[in-house]
């Protein structure tokens, strides 16, 4: 494979906070730790995949982050997009740990997804393919 | 109410398609109703199109946004159209076919000395 894809980021406000959430309310599984300056080299990877793609915690400091997060959480846009085995379930399950959806399962043509806020300044979405 | 712009409003047809939507599930974000739009209509529409498009229904007085938390939610606002209908409308329709052929059967029963 000549090229393939490592890792990926969401840009978030705070990496103790962020760590917390995507790992212990989300479900994944810390990969790297690793201090970098003022911040840490921190991904996490998939639950029971430990060298899949890594979600890169990546601090949003560029002063254009912020106003760019607030417009996509404005308009209800995702940062992101996982993927869930079902949709329903997982909005039972985060909704009852106090996770905030913006919109609750929806099924549009080949998907059901949902779309909550990460607590980090971004919105998530979940989706299932049928 | 200003009728000239309820009319212009709901004069196109992408229009009229959001506020199906916001009946099958009221208080969208601009993100699921442009994912709705799109995947179940195959209409090619941008975010900005369809953002241009909320802001007139919502100058019309057909949609209101509410913020939750940092987000904008879309609902629909149906009494224009209730007011469209009461004011407008409803004087030049007359009454529905069914009461009308009602009286008429009225009618003929008390010419048949009912």
């Amino acid at each position: 494979m000549p090229i393939k894809i490592v890792v990926t980021s969401v840009l978030v406000d705070d990496q103790e906070k962020a760590l917390r959430f995507y790992r212990d309310i989300l479900g994944f599984e810390l990969k790297h730790d690793i201090p970098l300056g003022q911040h840490r080299w921190l991904t996490l990877t998939s639950p029971g995949d430990p060298d899949g793609v890594e979600l890169l915690l990546e601090p949003s400091e560029h002063p254009a982050a912020q106003p760019w997060k607030d417009a996509l959480v404005a308009d209800g846009i995702p940062a992101t997009s996982f993927g869930v085995e079902d949709v329903h379930a997982e909005h039972q399950r985060l909704s009852a740990l106090g996770v905030a959806f913006t919109q609750p399962p929806v099924h549009l043509g080949p998907v059901s997804t949902a779309v909550f806020d990460d607590s980090c300044g971004n919105l998530i979405q979940i989706a299932q393919r049928h | 109410m200003d009728l000239d712009r309820l009319f212009r409003a709901l004069a196109d047809p992408t229009r009229r398609r959001m506020l199906d939507e916001l009946t099958e599930r009221d208080g969208q974000t601009l993100f699921e109703l442009h994912v709705r739009l799109v995947s179940w209509h195959g209409a090619s529409l941008s975010r900005q199109a369809l953002s241009k498009h909320l802001q007139l229904l919502e100058e019309a007085g057909l949609v209101r946004t509410e913020w939750r938390w940092r987000s904008k939610h879309h609902f629909l606002e149906s009494s224009p159209l209730r007011q469209m209908w009461d004011v407008w409308m409803r004087p030049l329709a007359g009454p529905p076919e069914r009461e009308k052929t009602d009286a008429d059967q009225d009618r003929r029963d008390e010419r048949a000395g009912g």
